[in-house]
């Protein structure tokens, strides 16, 4: 129901803003008017739209046939297709589990710092992010590429004799993508962690516990709300990442969103480009309901 | 937790990945005072870069497009999304699970979805791709975000204080102006300094609901990196972290002196 609706559900003759003034749910339903509407105009209708667009097919020039059917779905059971969904799903998770191993004991540091100096570690995290997306990239590409400053350090230090290639690999992909997603890892395990009391932990110690028996037993448990956040907001973003592949990953990395974005652009087949985002949609709302499930759409995912 | 005294390990790999976070940040800003051009060692100091970078008109168009974007759909975003943080703590209506939902969707979908989806919908609405189109974007995928901020911020407010302003003597909008708001500004800002970045952030929205002419800093930074180091980009993103800092900065102190 919308205040519109709410509002003619009165007597017709009240003055709209008497009724807004004295009608709590009037008022609830005015304040949040401005951005339903907005979200429904800008972001669910587009959703809607690309549903439609998915079930469509391309004419001879690029233009958009209205006859439905579900070829673009079937053309993405190609084993070409099937194989860069996998390898988009590997990226993902390889980014995740690899965000969890940085971050975690990072996130375990600042949580048990000093109350003062957490705040000032927790930014220290956040501070490069603040800078540009492809700024930070660029800033890999510097190091990776053949020549770069990874080449020079090790060189200097007599490790390798020969430059790495490291730019343009998957490996720089996973680089990147780490390095662009670890804060959303470290700051809802930080969250979590610094939750826990001081009195769990010393009880699991009164107890006989071992410090690694506690750290398995309890704290380790209690940060689960974390990393499932933390998972939530780097699996996501990640699973879809074009940019990376494009800019660090040369023509040799192709995720499902390399062929969403050419399918739009460069191709000029939206109903495919279509099928494929309702598929990788599908995955990440799938992945975020399982997670959500399990332990309840968290505050943690709120920071 | 406690403050016991972390292990030599924790300490060091907590170190080893400040540095990874680090490196990357401070060699483009010593790199961009580096005289040669093929930036991979040490010659010698120079601004020439920073001149280059000044007398670079695609830029300067490019620098003001973001301006603009930013600056509008922080505004926009800051308002209807404390809107709607003030309906969701303080009231309940019909609909009210539907529209949290709503706000959870740009968090599960991911960006190159919502990029082509906008899209679609400005071809068929017969929209020309550019600066509008742009912050239309930019407002979509903000309005979530600075309603969670804000709302975590009423969610600690203490209604007692409102009922002694209305025990006064004040009206509901009295009360609103002169104590709600008030208490409640420093989330406001830090939504609003949320959308700031976001916006300033974002490519690939951009990338999709761009037009010619409407090329953003970050579009217009990814086609000078695409096939080569260019110092230029250097002198750009220490200009672009040493700003950021200042705001921040100043953020900070202002809310430590409001608190």
């Amino acid at each position: 129901m919308t205040a519109g609706e709410a509002i003619q559900a009165r007597p017709a003759r009240r003055p709209l803003l008497k009724t807004i003034r004295e009608s709590k749910v009037a008022q609830g339903l005015a304040l949040m008017a401005p951005a339903n509407l907005y979200l429904m105009v800008f972001m669910v209708l587009p959703l809607i739209l690309i549903t439609g667009l998915s079930f469509l097919s391309r004419g001879t020039y690029g233009e958009v046939e209205f006859t439905f059917n579900l070829s673009n779905y079937a053309r993405l059971l190609d084993p070409l297709y099937g194989k860069i969904l996998l390898y988009s799903l590997g990226v993902g998770l390889g980014t995740t589990v690899f965000c969890i191993i940085l971050g975690y004991p990072v996130a375990y540091y600042i949580a048990r710092a000093p109350a003062r100096q957490r705040s000032l570690l927790l930014f220290l995290v956040l501070l490069p992010f603040w800078t540009n997306f492809v700024i930070r990239m660029y800033a890999w590409i510097m190091i990776l590429r053949a020549g770069g400053f990874l080449d020079a350090f090790l060189q200097w230090l007599h490790i390798t004799d020969a430059p790495l290639r490291l730019l343009y690999t998957p490996t720089a992909v996973m680089i990147g993508m780490v390095y662009e997603f670890l804060p959303f890892m470290v700051l809802p395990l930080y969250t979590s962690l610094e939750k826990i009391e001081n009195a769990v932990l010393e009880a699991a110690a009164d107890l006989g516990a071992p410090p690694t028996r506690a750290f398995l037993r309890v704290t380790l448990p209690l940060s689960v709300p974390g990393m499932i956040a933390g998972t939530i907001l780097v699996f996501i973003p990640a699973m879809g990442m074009f940019v990376i592949p494009d800019l660090m990953g040369g023509a040799k990395t192709i995720l499902i969103g390399n062929v969403i974005r050419n399918q739009f652009l460069t191709a000029r087949d939206w109903p495919f480009g279509a099928a494929a985002s309702m598929i990788l949609m599908l995955i990440t709302l799938a992945f975020t309901f399982y997670y959500t499930r399990k332990a309840g759409f968290s505050e943690e995912l709120l920071v | 937790m406690s403050e016991k005294k972390p292990a030599l390990w924790l300490r060091i790999y907590t170190f080893i990945v400040y540095l990874y976070i680090y490196i990357p940040i401070l060699i483009l800003i010593v790199f961009s005072f580096n005289t040669q051009k093929l930036n991979i060692s040490w010659h010698g100091f120079t601004l020439h870069w920073y001149d280059v970078l000044f007398n670079d008109a695609q830029v300067r168009m490019a620098t003001g497009n973001t301006l603009i974007v930013a600056a509008v759909s922080t505004v926009v975003a800051t308002i209807i999304g404390t809107l709607a943080a003030l309906a969701m703590t303080r009231y309940r209506f019909p609909g009210y699970d539907a529209s949290e939902a709503l706000m959870y969707i740009p968090i599960v979908i991911p960006e190159v979805v919502m990029g082509i989806s906008l899209l679609v919908l400005f071809v068929m609405l017969n929209m020309t791709l550019g600066l509008v189109t742009i912050t239309i974007a930019h407002i979509a995928f903000n309005i979530p975000f600075v309603a969670l901020v804000v709302r975590a911020r009423l969610n600690g407010y203490d209604n007692a204080i409102d009922e002694a302003a209305m025990d006064l003597g004040a009206d509901e909008m009295t009360t609103f102006r002169r104590v709600t708001l008030p208490t409640i500004m420093p989330g406001i800002l830090s939504g609003a300094m949320l959308a700031l970045t976001l916006s300033l952030d974002d490519y690939v929205i951009t990338y999709f609901t761009a037009g010619p002419g409407s090329t953003t800093l970050p579009l217009r930074v990814f086609s000078m990196v695409r096939f080569m180091v260019t110092p230029e980009v250097n002198a750009l993103s220490t200009l672009w972290v040493v700003i950021v800092f200042v705001i921040l900065l100043i953020g900070q102190i202002a809310q430590s002196r409001r608190i």
